[in-house]
């Protein structure tokens, strides 16, 4: 291994570590009260013992995520593939999406869980799908308007239908982006599943059981289930991080494009 | 004048823009290019040159006069595929191969897989590039790529060649390398070529007729015979005293078009519309 | 000739400005609105059922009021009672609440941002230790802790200071600015080319020297998209964590509150959610105006 990459890898581990050796000592001697902030072990305790609960939980906001980040992803595509066509949609759509990406979208969770119904975990979906819509449209407009001008002029040269002006020069420039977007999205649509329990709507899933824990004083266990929601949030991002990866080969990483002279 | 003809241009003129913006890109340009012949157009930047391949190539459209390739109009040799193109830049696709980069004419134009393989193959063997089939472009030199540039306007076998400064961005040592591979590549396929250069030993070098050309408003200045044959063509003929005297003559022929140094603004290529920032 | 063709085309795009955007924009919102009522009028009552789930919503007054009753419900009173001020100032007074609560947390978090970028940029090693942590601390949904932060309130007290509630909704909106102000700052704080820095290099300019004359100036068009982002992220961390610690008197809670009186009155609960769409549009604004004051040093924003 390399110089750089020991480092790479060396030092965020080495600091993750004396973080954590300095938090169980500092809560060990009970420099630390409970309640600000419970020791790594009590939180492990916690986890193995609340184990079944945990994963069921973690289910459920996952599952919201989940199909958030389908459901965001796949319209904001579509809608990014009609702005990229029609200059109406766009101008239509873009103050719309720059004013949604500043706005907490959150706030709209207590009314979407009275428009779906008290018992419905679709007002979640729902918010998870407009936090994912924005930055997966963003991306794959910038994505689809990639094709540089020599491309153009290639596929004019070949008389190409704009069906294969899509498909052979739009799309494949267009695809990392989108991808980026997934990537980048997939957090939010975590977040999003987890917060937008905190503000009502059926128990169970994550955001709740920290509540309700926390509520309780049951401050270990609170913790318990954060440490569930970082999981969580770090399967969501190694997923979409790979799938980056693969739509992306190495030739076409952005930096290395080729076809430049 | 159709047939034996490649290219026929008849008083034509470009116009970009209107009123205080406007810009005479052409003004009643005339030239014919027969076939199997190899033509340069050279001069400043702004004379015209880029913009008058893009005319042949139906990129752009004439303000006015007619353009025929082959007989027939601009357009139409376009969508029958009359010729094959290479820029500047060599405009490969960057996620596709060389072999596939290679095809994807042939693809767009819907020839089987087996067919294409075996094509790009060939032509990858004619530009010396065959242990290069499954590379991406950015494995190769800039060279490399210009000559797959090049295998991949030869795809549909066209009798015209269009060239817009394809050596323009490689060093000069790879330059002349290339253009030996060119006049090869021209007396194997027998296709005439209109190409577009401000080197002037390149242009003495390739051309049988040089096309001079001077800017605002672009114009052909004067048409200049080499009079060398493509067997002359040689790496001799580099030192040979008829070169230098070629070269001399196109000089002079510029210089008598060029009248001042470029201002600072004006020191990019003309004004195509396409215009994109060198990477 | 390109250059000089593209400076006016450059200049009437900015100058174009404000009129068509707002235009345009009012007509998204519009279309919006529009489909809004279209699905009212047209959508079954009960929704539309696939499955046994409800995929999209029930279409009574309850469930989606007018847009119009929204809009009127603002201008009448919050409550019944005649003393009652109009909903739209109950939603406003929270909205300023709130907001100087994010303004804190913001103020907080840009410091502890420039702070990691300034010592990521002046060591490698801290970059190489700090960088993979604070990435990996916004992919993982770390505000879920924002319920736990409650437990802080009125605990913590050191000498005369003893800890307020507010500040623990302050401090999770400063969590979340934080981020992209530290990446944003820290790619703009390298952004200068090897030329530049070489060229100080040469002059024998020390890093402090650099950093004032070079490395900020460089990072401006870097840092103010961060500083909008981070305005906006300030925003949503303190309307999530009032509700979460139950913070009394902001955005958050009125949420919370009139959606619980939805079934009585549904178009009262959509008073702050205006109010909260206003707030994060506010916040990115004001970071916007900032980056009017600093336009010398963001020619390469302007340019893309």
């Amino acid at each position: 291994m390399s110089r750089e990459a020991v480092g790479r890898i060396l030092a965020p581990a080495v600091l993750g570590i004396v973080v954590l050796a300095a938090w169980q000592l500092l809560t060990a001697a009970g420099a630390v009260d409970d309640y600000l902030l419970p020791s790594p072990a009590a939180i492990l305790e916690q986890m193995i013992e609340f184990a079944p609960t945990l994963v069921g939980s973690a289910l459920i906001t996952g599952g919201n995520a989940l199909l958030g980040l389908v459901a965001g992803t796949v319209v904001g595509i579509l809608l990014a593939l009609a702005a990229s066509a029609s200059r109406l949609v766009d101008h239509l759509a873009a103050p719309v999406v720059a004013g949604l990406a500043v706005v907490p979208i959150v706030a709209l969770a207590p009314v979407l869980n009275t428009m779906y119904g008290a018992d419905s975990q679709l007002g979640r979906q729902a918010i998870a799908a407009l936090a994912v819509f924005v930055p997966v449209f963003v991306n794959s407009l910038r994505g689809l308007r990639q094709s540089r001008p020599v491309h153009r002029d290639l596929m004019r040269v070949y008389a190409a239908r704009p069906a294969q002006e899509m498909r052979y020069v739009t799309l494949p420039a267009a695809r990392p982006f989108v991808f980026t977007g997934i990537r980048i999205a997939s957090s939010l649509a975590v977040i999003s599943a987890l917060v937008a329990e905190y503000f009502g709507g059926p128990r169970g899933g994550l955001g709740g059981l920290i509540s309700t824990s926390a509520a309780s004083s049951a401050y270990a266990r609170a913790w318990a289930y954060v440490v569930s929601a970082i999981v969580l949030g770090l399967a969501f991002y190694l997923v979409t991080s790979a799938m980056e990866r693969l739509a992306t080969p190495a030739s076409t990483r952005p930096g290395r494009a080729g076809g430049t002279t | 004048m159709t047939a034996q003809h490649a290219v026929v241009v008849d008083t034509v003129d470009k116009v970009f823009g209107t009123g205080e913006r406007r810009v005479v890109a052409l003004d009643k340009v005339s030239l014919t290019v027969a076939a199997g012949e190899f033509v340069s157009l050279i001069g400043p930047s702004g004379c015209g040159k880029s913009t008058l391949l893009r005319l042949l190539a139906d990129l752009d459209e004439p303000s006015a006069g007619t353009i025929t390739v082959f007989g027939k109009p601009a357009k139409q040799a376009r969508i029958d595929q009359d010729y094959g193109i290479a820029f500047q830049q060599s405009g490969l696709l960057p996620w596709r191969t060389i072999a596939a980069n290679v095809e994807l004419p042939l693809e767009v134009h819907g020839v089987g897989k087996r067919e294409r393989r075996e094509r790009a193959r060939e032509l990858l063997e004619l530009v010396g590039l065959a242990d290069f089939l499954d590379k991406h472009p950015d494995q190769l030199s800039g060279g490399m790529q210009q000559r797959v540039a090049i295998a991949r306007a030869l795809a549909e076998r066209p009798k015209l060649l269009l060239m817009d400064e394809p050596f323009g961005a490689l060093d000069e040592m790879t330059r002349e390398y290339l253009q030996g591979e060119l006049v090869r590549i021209c007396a194997e396929t027998g296709a005439a070529v209109v190409f577009v250069t401000h080197s002037i030993p390149e242009a003495a070098f390739l051309s049988d007729r040089v096309v001079v050309m001077s800017p605002r408003p672009g114009r052909i200045r004067a048409v200049l015979e080499t009079g060398f044959s493509s067997a002359d063509r040689g790496a001799g003929m580099r030192e040979d005293p008829s070169f230098f005297a070629a070269v001399t003559r196109v000089r002079e022929a510029l210089g008598a078009a060029h009248h001042e140094p470029e201002a600072l603004g004006a020191a990019h290529d003309e004004p195509t519309p396409h215009a994109e920032p060198v990477a | 000739m390109t250059a000089q063709d593209a400076a006016p085309a450059l200049r009437r795009r900015r100058t174009r400005g404000w009129l068509p955007r707002v235009a345009t924009g009012l007509g998204g919102i519009l279309v919006l609105a529009a489909g809004w009522e279209l699905y009212k009028l047209l959508g079954p009552d009960d929704g539309v059922v696939v499955a046994g789930t409800r995929i999209l919503p029930r279409t009574t007054d309850l469930a989606m009021p007018h847009i119009w009753d929204m809009l009127a419900r603002l201008g009448s009173g919050t409550t019944r009672s005649n003393r009652s001020e109009p909903l739209w100032f109950d939603v406003l007074e929270a909205c300023i609440t709130t907001f100087g609560i994010a303004a804190v947390g913001w103020l907080l978090g840009v410091a502890v941002g420039l702070g990691f970028a300034l010592l990521m940029q002046r060591w490698r090693l801290a970059e190489s230790a700090l960088l993979p942590w604070i990435v990996l601390s916004q992919t993982v949904p770390l505000i879920a802790f924002a319920p736990l932060v409650r437990s802080w309130g009125a605990r913590i007290e050191i000498g005369a200071f003893e800890w307020q509630d507010w500040m623990s909704v302050a401090v999770i909106a400063s969590y979340l600015a934080f981020f992209p102000v530290a990446v944003g700052a820290l790619r703009g704080l390298q952004s200068p080319d090897a030329i530049h820095t070489e060229l100080f290099h040469s002059y024998a300019i020390g890093w402090w020297r650099t950093l004032l004359k070079l490395r900020l100036p460089a990072s401006v068009p870097y840092l103010l998209p961060a500083l909008r982002l981070a305005a906006a992220n300030a925003v949503v961390g303190a309307v999530v964590a009032e509700v979460s610690t139950g913070l009394q008197g902001g955005i958050g809670r009125l949420l919370i509150q009139f959606a619980g009186q939805a079934s009585g009155d549904p178009a009262k609960a959509w008073g702050p959610i205006f109010g909260a769409v206003a707030l994060g549009l506010v916040a990115a604004g004001s970071v916007a105006l900032l980056g009017a004051l600093l336009k010398d040093y963001r020619r390469e924003e302007v340019n893309g």
